[in-house]
């Protein structure tokens, strides 16, 4: 039952509702999709006391307009986006309350691509195969399996406006650089860490050293599908055909021209291209960051590393909900 | 990362923090696909703590996992240990699926094309078509989507020049070498023969999927009566493929 709604006045460029993601139906070809930034993801939840996955609306490069017909507390985490409430400027990574009525309106994101915005008690929307998540390829989740149009109505499940601790729920922009540091300002080559993968042998030494030393610049034909890459080609003696196997979010495919495809969210469950490497998971919100025409270094560490940095980012989430609650 | 303790060859390999590839070779074989189904079902009956997926493919078996619940290296020593310990033969029941299937007219709008192109009938190729009992050697591409093996080599007929935008749900196709279902509207470039009345895939179904890989599909060739009849039967609720355990 609903208890209110939310409703999408401009939908913005792309904006879609979004949790974890989708598991345990991978082996019949049901893909994972859910939320590219799981730590904003996180972060906008935690900050009104929400499950940390509870779904939220994921908004890409231009941020949507939305009317609340109920008071209700939100919070905004990712990209800057801006926001607008009732025309007055409000703070990105804090609880702010909605006035039956209000109007919520975030703009260009100023830096960054991907903003999650989180409604206290979550949005009332039927969980499909157990996720909330929107697989917009295959038109289920979400709402009717599609990205958010303009006269939507989004029904919330329990909203509130009077929280415990109410004074606490904001992030100081020294709290936001030290538990979203993936939010980074700068137009410097950011780095992605990864794993060799399962083909990486399939690749000289000096080939995956081109991969390893060269800039690679995101180009403009990414989706939440991959992150496609421009830059010095990988040789491959016998190019980069392989029988299909597994894929998963941040998997480095090489393609036929040999240049890398970054898989995410909304990435087939299989695939035919090498995978020459896997960003680690501590670097994937890095990677659902990313800008058009920025500029990464792959950076190849071992799995000890790789899961040092995914035990640190559990415990900077962890601290963020201590720091708030 | 040989593994050395048996006869069944295989390598581990990280994808990232959060998954392995144990692989068993790089080619389409049924022998090797068999140890793929089998490290895929006993991983699944364990029902291990932090696996969140385990993909089945041609030639190896992808875990996902949480790696706040499992170390990759905790992870890595129990898929060797199962996939050393498994005996070929083992590993759960197949099912043969009957699928029928209408052939021709607006639900196979290139059947006259794949027959010109063998050089024999229309009905030549439905039979050619509807006799063996294929092999799902993997699901991907889109849900429910299965990658079949055993197509006769006289109906091999290779992909449209031209894809189309639009293929209805159910229908049923030819690619080179391969054959398979759509089982959601989709935009594709198979030669089209049939069409199945039958939701292989419903999102809303508790087994979103009628198969998994690993099991049989035979086509059973059925008249557009018939293909109204299950239409009909399907949408409420009421229709289920005839199933037998696979003996091999």
């Amino acid at each position: 039952m609903s208890r209110g709604t939310i409703q999408i006045l401009n939908p913005g460029a792309l904006t879609t509702i979004q949790d974890a993601g989708r598991f345990g139906y991978a082996d019949m070809g049901i893909l994972q999709a859910g939320a590219m930034d799981t730590v904003s993801m996180q972060a906008a939840n935690l900050l009104l006391d929400n499950a940390p996955d509870e779904a939220v609306l994921e908004c890409t490069l231009l941020g949507p307009e939305i009317r609340f017909d109920v008071p209700c507390a939100f919070a905004i985490a990712g990209a800057d986006m801006q926001p607008l409430l009732d025309g007055q400027k409000i703070p990105m990574h804090a609880m702010i309350l909605a006035k039956a009525g209000s109007v919520l309106k975030l703009t260009a994101a100023a830096d960054g691509l991907r903003t999650c915005i989180a409604v206290k008690g979550g949005m009332d929307i039927e969980p499909v195969m157990g996720s909330r998540s929107t697989d917009m390829r295959c038109g289920i989740g979400g709402l009717e399996g599609r990205k958010m149009a303009a006269g939507d109505s989004i029904g919330l499940r329990a909203p509130e406006t009077i929280l415990p601790d109410a004074y606490k729920r904001y992030l100081t922009a020294r709290e936001v650089q030290r538990y979203l540091g993936h939010l980074r300002n700068g137009s410097g080559v950011k780095t992605l860490r990864v794993l060799w993968g399962p083909q990486a042998h399939l690749f000289t030494e000096k080939a995956r050293g081109v991969f390893a030393e060269n800039e690679y610049t995101l180009s403009a034909d990414s989706d939440r599908m991959g992150c496609r890459f421009t830059g010095t080609p990988i040789p491959a003696e016998n190019g980069t055909d392989i029988v299909s196997d597994g894929i998963v979010c941040g998997a480095v495919q090489i393609t036929s021209k040999g240049l890398p495809i970054v898989m995410t969210a909304d990435h087939q469950t299989t695939g035919g291209y090498a995978k020459i490497a896997a960003v680690i998971t501590a670097d994937l919100p890095v990677l659902a960051q990313l800008k058009p025409g920025e500029k990464i270094r792959f950076m190849p560490v071992s799995v000890k590393e790789a899961e040092k940095a995914a035990a640190g980012q559990r415990r900077r989430m962890k601290k963020l909900a201590r720091a708030v609650n | 990362m040989k593994n050395n303790n048996t006869n069944i060859e295989f390598n581990i390999f990280p994808l990232g923090d959060a998954a392995l590839t144990a692989e068993f070779g790089d080619e389409i074989s049924e022998a090797l696909n068999d140890r793929v189904q089998m490290l895929y079902l006993q991983l699944k009956e364990q029902k291990v703590p932090g696996i969140r997926d385990i993909v089945p493919t041609y030639r190896s078996v992808t875990v996902l996992f949480d790696p706040a619940v499992i170390r990759y290296s905790r992870m890595e020593q129990l898929v060797r240990k199962t996939a050393e310990h498994m005996t070929v033969g083992t590993g759960g029941e197949h099912f043969v699926y009957e699928i029928p299937v209408c052939y021709g007219g607006t639900f196979g709008p290139d059947l006259s094309y794949v027959a010109e192109h063998a050089g024999i009938t229309e009905e030549e190729v439905i039979r050619l078509h509807t006799a063996p009992d294929y092999r799902i050697y993997m699901l991907g591409f889109l849900p429910g989507f299965p990658y079949l093996g055993g197509l006769n080599d006289h109906i091999r007929t290779p992909r449209l020049e031209t894809p189309r935008l639009k293929i209805p749900a159910g229908s049923v196709g030819i690619a080179g070498g391969q054959t398979g279902i759509y089982p959601m509207e989709s935009p594709g470039g198979w030669q089209l023969i049939g069409r199945t009345p039958v939701k292989v895939y419903d999102p809303n179904r508790k087994q979103p999927v009628l198969y998994r890989a690993g099991d049989r599909l035979k086509f059973i060739p059925v008249t557009p009566a018939e293909f109204d009849r299950i239409t009909a039967l399907t949408q409420e609720g009421a229709f289920t493929c005839h199933v037998e355990p696979y003996r091999s």
